[in-house]
């Protein structure tokens, strides 16, 4: 496909060397974000550390609150959005897995915040690296969940972020799943849109009166928010009689979010030039391939370039990253893999007693297929195990071999571990 | 593209000597990454970086396993750690050391001709100037004259975005002092 200029074109956009952590800080920044809370000691990450500075220095209007805990951080924010802010918090690891309460009645209120995970392995033992066992523990609790390859992706998507949150369509929160140290500690080349073109695309700061509710109590329709002005109650007692009623209100709600992801994408890409497949799958050479690998967040990249280099060697391989984890596009998927004969899903987590969550997801995604491509799981990286090329190329070449053979003796395997 | 992996000790400034070179290669128009081997930041043990530099987007994001540069900021490294493993056949070794050619060769464990080494009397200049044992910028210049990866004034740059202006001077002269006195051995 070819795409016209952006608007903004490379040039008019700044250049700046950044970690994805700090690209982060200045996509919120940029943001017009009224409110951030976050807890301000180990597990944070460099977000808030950078962003409290810009604070500090007067650059931004927002109000920062450093507060005692991630149950807190997020409970903060949980009132801030209710009161029509535009909210956003930070974690990782077990600051997210201490939220974990919260991140449900974040959800159910359907407050779009947004919030960005550096990816981190949970406790114990001890460790502070890459893996994704913190973001499958919010799989459930009714965020949408986005995964970026890159830093240069990580503030793009924080800035799509709040557009797809803040959607009347979806009006649900957004986290934003960078890889702790890959790509919150990794230097890189970024391009920064100006000031102004973010307030244009996020349409200035968040106006909460613009989704409005009917209640018994008022004549007209209301704008969904706190306000003494005309008191409405947030998430009150709701038993057998509405509380599943309320639920639908959700199922639906996720039902929307793929194309609401997409157009936002698109209309990003119009303005900044960088495409990210279609915002919600990113496949690479899979039209005529035998072998797909599915991936998520930055081995994305480290298994394409692999891919590139065996498809020299003429194997007949290609590989989906998968962009956005909740809701799952168990369909779209479904339509890339389905020519394939045999599928490795990459895990960076696993279910104890099961598999990695994605190879769950794409056995579902797998299942209606009169035909079905072979899977296999490959659970990796955990802990921050590095990914090397090396172990890619190892991974493809029993792919090849299990094509070959037409068959599948152990679907759960794992990659770089001692034996 | 090429990778380079930094050995240094905590607080020597590894990292920051990679950020500098990335930032620099980026100002010159290339593609960078730069990043640590991440583990506790504990002052004096030995550490490492990686910087990437290329014409094209990076898309992998692992370590480095098989460098084309490698740079030592503390020769007291060379007594455990092999410096030059995985380093690719005719790569750079630039190390920070006084004494003689042949003695550094004996120290890395590697023929003449296999490699390309380069020395710099690093401690020495950083002391002279920066009245510290900071010795990352040092070698920034020694891998400059070796390599020509990176411009001065990509360097310039980077240095005047990273520190304030008398130490973004002070580093400036000592790199151009140091691209004087590293000589391949």
């Amino acid at each position: 496909m070819v795409y016209g200029m952006p608007r903004i074109p490379p040039e008019k956009q700044i250049l700046k060397a950044l970690n994805g952590d700090e690209a982060v800080a200045y996509a919120v920044k940029q943001s017009l974000v009224d409110v951030v809370a976050a807890y301000p000691i180990t597990p944070q990450t460099i977000i808030v550390e950078k962003f409290s500075e810009f604070v500090a220095d007067g650059e931004v209007h927002t109000e920062f609150v450093p507060v005692e805990s991630e149950h807190s951080a997020m409970s903060t924010v949980v009132g801030a959005a209710a009161a029509g802010a535009r909210a956003f918090t930070a974690t990782a690891a077990n600051g997210l897995a201490l939220m974990w309460e919260i991140l449900y009645i974040a959800a159910s209120l359907r407050l779009p915040i947004v919030m960005a995970v550096a990816n981190r392995a949970l406790s114990a033992p001890i460790n502070i690296h890459c893996d994704h066992s913190d973001a499958m523990g919010m799989r459930d609790s009714g965020w949408v969940q986005l995964f970026v390859e890159n830093s240069q992706e990580a503030y793009d998507t924080v800035i799509q972020a709040f557009r797809i949150a803040e959607d009347p369509d979806v009006l649900l929160p957004v986290a934003v799943n960078l890889d702790g140290f890959f790509l919150s500690h990794t230097l890189e080349n970024i391009r920064m849109l100006p000031d102004e073109a973010v307030h244009e695309f996020l349409g200035g700061y968040r106006d909460a009166s613009k989704v409005k509710v009917k209640v018994d109590y008022f004549e007209e329709p209301v704008p969904l928010m706190l306000n003494p002005a005309r008191p409405l109650s947030f998430g009150p007692l709701d038993l057998y009689d509405y509380y599943f009623e309320h639920k639908m209100h959700q199922v639906e709600a996720m039902k929307r979010v793929p194309e609401v992801v997409r157009r936002v994408h698109d209309e990003y890409a119009e303005l900044s030039g960088r495409r990210y497949g279609d915002g919600v799958l990113v496949p690479y050479a899979v039209e005529d391939a035998d072998i797909i690998i599915t991936v998520l967040g930055s081995s994305g990249g480290t298994v394409r370039s692999v891919v590139k280099k065996m498809r020299e060697r003429g194997v007949k391989v290609g590989t989906v990253r998968i962009r956005m984890f909740r809701p799952f596009p168990h369909r779209e998927l479904a339509e890339i893999l389905k020519g394939a004969k045999v599928v490795a899903v990459m895990d960076r987590a696993i279910s104890f007693g099961s598999y990695g969550p994605s190879f769950l997801e794409i056995n579902t995604a797998l299942y209606p297929l009169r035909e079905k491509p072979l899977l296999v799981n490959y659970v990796y990286g955990l802990g921050g195990r590095d990914l090397p090329p090396g172990d890619v190329e190892k991974m493809i070449e029993e792919l090849v071999e299990i094509a070959r053979r037409g068959e599948v003796e152990e679907r759960l395997r794992f990659i770089g571990v001692r034996a | 593209m090429v990778e380079v992996r930094w050995h240094g000790r905590g607080g020597q400034g590894a990292w920051t000597a990679s950020n500098l070179v990335a930032m620099a290669a980026m100002f010159d128009g290339k593609h960078v990454q730069s990043f640590p081997a991440f583990g506790p930041e504990r002052s004096g043990a030995p550490i490492v970086a990686f910087t990437r530099i290329s014409d094209e987007p990076i898309e992998i994001h692992s370590m480095v396993y098989e460098p084309d540069i490698v740079i030592v900021l503390d020769p007291t490294l060379l007594k455990n750690v092999r410096v030059v493993e995985g380093l690719k056949k005719g790569g750079f070794v630039i190390v920070n050391y006084e004494g003689p050619g042949e003695k550094l060769y004996k120290a890395l464990g590697v023929e003449k001709g296999v490699y390309r080494v380069y020395k710099v009397p690093a401690t020495k200049l950083a002391l002279e100037i920066l009245k510290r044992p900071i010795t990352n910028t040092a070698l920034i210049g020694a891998f400059i004259k070796a390599t020509g990866l990176v411009s001065l004034e990509g360097i310039e740059k980077a240095l005047r975005e990273r520190f304030p202006g008398p130490l973004a001077e002070k580093n400036m002269f000592l790199i151009k002092k140091s691209m004087e006195l590293a000589e391949e051995v």
